[in-house]
């Protein structure tokens, strides 16, 4: 099955490309975008985790290795699109518009970090694996009885395929032929759990055929058959043509968490060899030096202004007030039952009275 | 606590080859807690194995191994993913007994991390007892500290029936204490009584005892002497326990984790209503989670029932 499903690439890990008839697209103007959302969503993630030591935010996930698979599937995105993410793609969120503040307060535990932003239909991130997968094929339905032009896009790791929700979503989507795909980031592991215990079938995208939708399969580390894989698997969606499964081979460098400690179930050496000979940001220098289009000084600019909005974000998480119990009595209903109603009142009342 | 779980699993395996472990990360990993650490090294992976990520395959294969001859321990890796696994517990595991007339049984444990106070993200703190409580043929274990833990564990292996464990998060690593070598068993379905007392009666489960317990030591010096019982286990549930204490001090306060509305806080009280209602000499007050989803870290301390509401509801009953 393998065989069938070769992992696909555009350009290879020397930075060459391998394809050409992608030349033509692949313009400076699309590199240098790419780029600087490569680089951006990086040095956010590094930072996160040097916050998480330090007790400015909370537990973190981090997704250093998979920027490609989340810059390249969110830039090819159009603005009326839908976003249904898990918790670590809020690289794919920032690139599709989320701020990086809104990012740092859902990592530090604020509902403010759960807002959608304003003009984007951007889903909170799914905690529960999988079962953000079905919500996507409801709401491509929802978008082809409309008869729109937008599509949704779906992510999940290598370990949700196991869950139920995967298979119903699938589906669902291939019944109802809908727009919608699903992005699955195969970086190998589930936590600690290898995908060869994860399942017997050698590949995420051969698990189209029993749904009877494409299934696709690429190099997640090379952002260039991300983007364009993706784009037209949303091509096919925004014309009737259904869903798509795009299955990406990356890898996490790190650990699975904050909480999480690596070296107990791999060797952190294969990180470490990864990153020498397929990182995707090292690829795209390669890349951008072979076509003389490497500017150092424009490159240390990328990571200044990067740098710079990193930390203004910071600041401006800091900034925000303590917060405020409210919060957790006023999202539940539209309107507050009475029990709710309540309790919120008892709880303001008692309050006071301890405070003052 | 932790290591007291890790021990009784160890032993109850050493003890007995139909015994074995699965779940998410439960092997190689020894456990996203380290509860299982060692005993995939120890029993090989014919008895300690990761399954595929999905909890409704690990219950519902947890149920056919039990139906033919295993004794299967099931992970959760936390409580608030027994969702993805609730047919399989509350409707097929609960029900097997009853629906091959007692020709079938299912003797599973399905361990889960519970509880909050420790900055989780979502789903990963929720104390969720009630529902199963309401699936009739569930056992429900929670322990409060690591020597209940170990002999609660190994009973709740040995038992004949569906055992659920819901084990605190905040507590695995909390209260160091002496726990015996050896194996040691007890009976599900008895209270411990943390500290008697004269005035009034506190019942609560699981994460919220040591703090129930301090509290109530603390309040003697207001001349306020609480009896502090600890439920342990509850399905079954040791009603008279209860109803012995509620007749010596006349006030009862429940404190429990879960949200209020439909907790077993009600389920007490109700018991109490139906058996002492006249020994009562003030209204039940119940101090718990809100009828909302448990919160965003941020205000997860205002939502959990704290000291300072534990505290105020004791005066409270204590003005009658
Ligand atoms: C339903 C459910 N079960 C278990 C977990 C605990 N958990 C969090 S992440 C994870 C592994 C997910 O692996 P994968 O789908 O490959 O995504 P990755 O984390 O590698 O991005 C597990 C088991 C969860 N969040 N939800
Ligand atoms: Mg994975």
């Amino acid at each position: 099955m393998e065989s069938q499903f070769p992992i696909i690439q555009i350009m290879n890990e020397q930075g060459c490309i391998v394809r050409s008839e992608y030349r033509e697209q692949i313009t400076k103007e699309l590199v240098m975008t790419m780029y600087r959302h490569l680089i951006r969503t990086r040095m956010f993630d590094r930072k996160c985790i040097s916050l998480q030591r330090q007790g400015r935010i909370g537990t973190y996930v981090p997704y250093e290795g998979q920027e490609a698979c989340q810059v390249g599937s969110a830039l090819a995105l159009r603005d009326g699109d839908w976003m249904f993410p898990t918790y670590r793609d809020h690289g794919a969120m920032m690139t599709f518009g989320r701020s990086l503040t809104q990012t740092l307060l859902y990592w530090k535990g604020r509902t403010e970090g759960c807002i959608p932003p304003e003009g984007r239909k951007i889903v909170p991130p799914s905690v529960p694996i999988a079962t953000q997968i079905p919500h996507a094929a409801g709401t491509a339905y929802a978008e082809k009885r409309k008869g729109t032009k937008n599509a949704v896009i779906v992510y999940f790791g290598d370990g949700a395929t196991s869950e139920g929700d995967f298979h119903e979503g699938l589906n669902f989507a291939s019944v109802f032929n809908v727009p919608v795909v699903f992005f699955n980031q195969n970086n190998q592991y589930a936590i600690s759990v290898p995908i060869t215990r994860q399942m017997k079938s050698k590949t995420i995208a051969q698990k189209a055929m029993a749904y009877d939708i494409p299934g696709i399969r690429i190099d997640g580390n090379d952002i260039f058959v991300v983007y364009f894989e993706t784009q037209q698997a949303l091509e096919r969606a925004r014309n009737g043509r259904g869903p798509t499964l795009i299955e990406a081979v990356t890898w996490r460098y790190g650990a699975h968490t904050t909480s999480d400690d690596p070296s107990k179930y791999r060797d952190q050496e294969e990180s470490k060899r990864r990153r020498e000979t397929a990182d995707p940001i090292k690829r795209m220098e390669r890349f951008m030096q072979q076509e003389g289009w490497w500017d150092e000084k424009w490159a240390n600019q990328v990571q200044e202004e990067a740098s710079v909005e990193i930390e203004q974000a910071v600041a401006e998480m800091e900034r925000y007030p303590k917060a405020n119990p409210a919060d957790m009595f006023d999202y539940v209903f539209a309107q507050p039952t009475w029990t709710i109603a309540e309790q919120k009142n008892a709880y303001f009342q008692w309050k006071r009275g301890i405070e003052g | 606590m932790i290591q007291a779980i890790n021990e009784a699993m160890r032993q109850e395996m050493e003890r007995d080859e139909r015994v074995i472990v699965l779940g998410e990360d439960v092997g190689k990993n020894g456990g996203v807690f380290r509860a299982t650490d060692g005993l995939l090294e120890q029993f090989g992976d014919c008895r300690v194995f990761d399954t595929p990520l999905a909890e409704s395959g690990i219950i519902g294969t947890s149920i056919g191994l039990a139906v033919n001859g295993f004794r299967p321990i099931a992970e959760i890796q936390f409580l608030g993913f027994v969702y993805q696994a609730m047919d399989q517990l509350a409707a097929q595991a609960a029900r097997l007994r009853f629906r091959s007339a007692g020709r079938f049984t299912c003797p599973i444990v399905v361990r889960s991390p519970y509880g909050g106070g420790v900055r989780t993200p979502e789903l990963h703190s929720d104390a969720l007892e009630a529902l199963f409580a309401h699936s009739p043929g569930l056992k429900i274990v929670m322990p409060s500290n690591a020597f209940d833990a170990k002999g609660l564990l190994i009973t709740a292996i040995r038992d004949e029936d569906p055992v659920l464990f819901l084990e605190p998060m905040k507590l695995y690593r909390a209260l160091r204490m002496e726990v015996p070598n050896e194996p040691y068993e007890i009976p599900l379905g008895k209270a411990r009584i943390v500290k008697e007392g004269e005035d009034v009666t506190i019942i609560s489960w699981g994460a919220t005892v040591p703090l129930v317990a301090k509290l109530a030591e603390e309040m003697t010096t207001q001349g306020i002497d609480a009896e502090v019982i600890d439920l342990r286990s509850l399905q079954p549930l040791d009603i008279d326990a209860i109803v012995r204490s509620v007749e010596k001090t006349g006030r009862v306060m429940i404190v429990h984790e879960a949200v209020k509305t439909n907790g077993f806080g009600a389920e007490i009280a109700a018991l109490i209503s139906e058996r002492a209602l006249f020994s009562l000499s003030a209204p039940i007050v119940r101090v718990t989670g809100y009828d909302t989803p448990y919160p965003v870290p941020s205000v997860e301390d205002e939502w959990l029932p704290n000291a300072a509401r534990i505290v105020e509801g004791v005066q409270t009953l204590m003005r009658y």
